[in-house]
């Protein structure tokens, strides 16, 4: 704990005045003011404004504003109802009811039927989305008894469902559009009709989204904000700028350079919130490709382990926007979350050079043990820095590493399909669930060519598998928290990949933007609560 | 040979044009190639794309065809001024190109026109009174303007005028959500202009300040010069009539070269203030595989600069009658 900086107890202190504020008696809370127009900064340009067919971040975003999810999240990632009032789900775990909410329209004035919740479910999610086809994998049929009743029909139990129905996830699609077309030519794409709190106004390619309020919203009441604007802004700096000069109030996602963060956490007029992200939880991941030599040894995957200092990266290169990681599954991962057990490699250079003398790697000429090459995910300059870092590290180990620099598709290509690489960073977002964020690097049978973001290490554990593929049907929680326990000792004991940072992702909003971040999925829900103080 | 001497030239200069471009579309065509990755694979690192799903956008957008099949349909198409499809943007590259072209266009020729002006005048005043003190300033200040990267001023101005002094805009083409009309439309967008065409124009600004000086300089030491001083013509004539005109020639023909060089400073000005131009366009392409995109670009590029060339050989004669088309 003594590694945090004044930074980060600023944004726990900010939390904290948060929180309280939310426990409050709604009569002695600021009553929420009506008008204004709310501005956020983003960055990359949307390519289309749905999300149902794509997992891309501000595509998830923005259409959050636009369609309404079956479910919103509290911070604990429990679901709340938004478009399904009530549910209830068997015993056997086949049969999950939703009651969805009456009097729904789209903002064409169809009414929301359950019909689009069977054809976004069966057709988009389950066939076009990246990570809905693993989440929906099981869902054989979605029954529709009446117009204000969904049942999902499985195969199997699937507990990853109840987190995964927020609109940036499964977003529901309107049947009378889409149905019948090609979904990702769709014209509806650029001029979305949705259920959500705003309606689409005019689109400017590369360059804006200007939404209104939605006047015919189910909950009256809301929202409060009459536009709501996105200006998308290549330059990190330039975005720092607009919030701090006022021509923006939010800045999500951790889309500042961490130095202008902290910078602008101190100002008077602006603030941190670090919660809001628990349904995405990114980290940091350095995946060993076991089809080296070298690294196949078990003995130099334990020495890079201890050679490299988790809380230095952590401190250095993110700022100490997060926290050292421990292990595949993320902090913020609560329900599966374990350090007992779990080997922890602590930062030791002796130890590091005896486990490779004893691999049979001893110094050569010019104290060189063997060579190798890590290639860093090229989004942002952090995980390149946090590669330099592991050069020099590796130095002192006698290892001598070359640092490997391209562009996104180059590496993409590299490790995916050309398996061209020793080590890698890359930065995933491991999300609310194991089964949807976590499996996919460390399942053998998701070691797929030409596939990003699959098992890069190319690792295979029957009894890994056995646990991962128990854990996707097992309804009992803690039966559940007991495979993923076994799974996070076994998978550091292996260290296919060595986990290197859980990341804190930050929203930045100036103060008179109130309510921006309500529950786990952040400014990834609809924000229909935000406000604009005078 | 039948016809004028300035149709022949004209037909000469078409044809060096056409292959000029055929060279610029095939040269970028392959060293696109080069760069590991295609859309595909870009696409799939951001969406998580099945391989099934992967094939399947291979096969729509061609990508599985050979290369020489990939290239001889894109020119095929060429031919036919279609310019293709961009996957990643969505649409037709020509939708594309003609939505973003007006702000590339008016941010690099309003740059052009403020650069070559300022620092005419800037060159003139400084040869006018060459070797004193205020020759010195004024050298220092281009010096450092030609030594300081256009990103960096761009920044600098972005915290002078629009944080510190909430006077200008940040980044954008107009202030979307507040559905301006007629005039108030025009001046927000005028003001998003202000500070890109500042940041792009000073490196320029320099050059020609400089160029001005020395070619000024130059003039003024020649016979015809102690002619008209002799002659009585007053020195202000002198200055802007008799030795500028005679002094423009190098920085018309610098003008004409930098409407390039100028595109490519457009990429990093539109990066810094986000405007939706086409160098961020291509900049993008590159970064995304969007072929069809990013040869779209260049190929009007290209156009661009021909015709600018084009235009400059004319204005040669303008300015100096003795000059001839051949």
């Amino acid at each position: 704990m003594s590694s945090f900086g004044l930074n980060r107890r600023h944004l726990l202190l900010a939390g904290a005045a948060m929180s309280l504020d939310m426990t409050l008696p709604a009569a002695l809370r600021a009553a929420p003011r009506r008008g204004g127009i709310l501005t956020a900064v983003l960055w990359p340009a949307p390519q289309t404004l749905t999300a149902a067919a794509t997992t891309a971040g501000t595509e998830m975003l923005v259409s959050a504003k636009i369609f309404d999810g079956l479910c919103g999240y509290d911070f604990d990632m429990r679901p709340q109802p938004l478009l399904a009032e009530s549910w209830d789900i068997s015993a056997d775990g086949l049969r999950m009811r939703f009651n969805l909410r009456k009097g729904v329209r789209w903002h064409d004035g169809t009414p929301f039927t359950s019909k689009d919740v069977a054809f976004s479910l069966l057709k988009v999610w389950k066939v076009l989305h990246g990570r809905g086809r693993s989440t929906f994998a099981d869902v054989t049929e979605v029954q529709t008894p009446d117009d204000t009743t969904a049942v999902f029909v499985l195969k199997r139990p699937a507990p990853a469902i109840m987190k995964a129905l927020f609109s940036a996830e499964s977003q529901i699609l309107p049947a009378h559009l889409y149905d019948g077309t090609d979904i990702l030519q769709n014209p509806f794409n650029l001029k979305p009709v949705g259920t959500g709190p705003y309606k689409f106004v005019s689109f400017e390619r590369g360059d804006n989204l200007v939404l209104a309020r939605n006047e015919d919203y189910w909950d009256k009441e809301l929202p409060y904000v009459d536009r709501f604007v996105f200006r998308f802004v290549p330059d990190a700096a330039t975005r720092a700028a607009m919030l701090e000069s006022s021509q923006a109030q939010i800045v999500p996602n951790g889309l500042l350079n961490a130095p202008d963060i902290t910078r602008l956490g101190k100002l008077p007029d602006i603030e941190l919130e670090s919660r809001g992200y628990e349904h995405s939880c990114g980290m940091q991941l350095m995946d060993f490709n076991l089809d080296n030599p070298h690294l196949a040894n078990l003995k130099v995957r334990q020495a890079l382990a201890h050679a490299i200092d988790r809380n230095w990266i952590l401190r250095n290169v993110w700022s100490n926007f997060g926290k050292a990681a421990t292990g595949p599954i993320h902090v913020k991962q609560t329900d599966f979350y374990t350090t007992e057990g779990v080997p922890a490699y602590p930062y030791d250079i002796k130890k590091a050079e005896a486990l490779l003398d004893e691999a049979g790697f001893k110094r050569g000429a010019g104290g060189v043990r063997f060579t190798i090459t890590i290639d860093p995910l090229p989004y942002g300059d952090e995980p390149l820095r946090a590669a330099e870092y592991i050069r020099e590290q590796c130095r002192r180990i006698g290892i001598a590493m070359t640092v490997r620099t391209q562009d996104f598709g180059a590496f993409v290509k590299r490790v995916y399909t050309d398996r061209d690489f020793d080590i890698n960073i890359v930065s995933a977002s491991t999300t609310a669930d194991p089964t949807i964020g976590v499996q996919r690097f460390y399942w053998s049978k998701n070691f797929i060519k030409g596939v990003a973001f699959s098992n890069g290490s190319h690792y295979a554990n029957p009894e890994v598998d056995a646990l991962l593929e128990a854990a996707q049907t097992e309804l009992d929680a803690s039966k559940r928290r007991d495979l993923f326990v076994r799974f996070q000792r076994i998978a550091m004991a292996d260290l296919p990949s060595l986990p290197l940072v859980f990341n804190d992702r930050v929203t930045v909003t100036r103060k008179t933007l109130r309510d921006h971040t309500v529950g786990g999925v952040g400014p990834f829900d609809s924000q229909s609560k935000a406000w604009l103080a005078a | 040979m039948s016809g004028s001497p300035a149709l022949s030239y004209f037909v000469r200069r078409l044809s060096q044009a056409v292959l000029v471009m055929f060279v610029v579309v095939l040269g970028n065509f392959l060293l696109i190639q080069l760069a590991p990755g295609d859309l595909v694979d870009v696409l799939g690192g951001t969406t998580d794309l099945s391989p099934e799903q992967a094939l399947a956008l291979r096969q729509r957008y061609g990508l599985d065809q050979p290369l020489w099949m990939q290239f001889l349909h894109y020119a095929g198409n060429l031919l036919h001024f279609d310019l293709g499809f961009s996957p990643r943007q969505g649409a037709p590259v020509v939708n594309v190109l003609l939505e973003r072209l007006p702000t590339t266009l008016a941010l690099v020729f309003l740059s052009l026109f403020l650069s070559v002006a300022i620092g005419t005048a800037v060159g003139v005043l400084a040869a006018r009174r060459a070797g004193t003190l205020a020759d010195f300033g004024l050298s220092l200040v281009v010096l450092l303007f030609y030594a300081t990267p256009s990103f960096i001023i761009a920044l600098l101005l972005i915290l002078g005028f629009s944080v510190y002094l909430p006077w200008l805009p940040s980044a954008g083409l107009s202030t979307p959500g507040m559905d301006l009309e007629g005039f108030a439309k025009l001046s927000d967008i005028g003001r998003h202009f202000i500070l890109p065409v500042i940041a792009l124009s000073t490196f320029y600004t320099a050059i020609y300040g400089r160029l001005s000086r020395a070619a000024m300089l130059e003039v003024l030491s020649q016979d015809f010069i102690r002619t008209a001083r002799a002659k009585g013509v007053p020195e202000r004539g002198l200055l802007w009539r008799h030795a500028l005109r005679n002094a423009l020639m190098p920085i018309v023909t610098m003008a004409g070269l930098q409407v390039s060089s100028l595109l490519g400073g457009a990429v990093l000005i539109e990066t810094v203030f986000g405007l939706p131009g086409i160098g961020r366009t291509a900049f993008d392409a590159v970064m995304e595989r969007d072929t069809n995109m990013l040869l779209g670009v260049l190929f009007m590029s290209s156009l661009g600069v021909v015709c600018v060339n084009l235009l400059v050989d004319l204005l040669y004669r303008l300015v100096d009658p003795r000059v001839e088309l051949a």
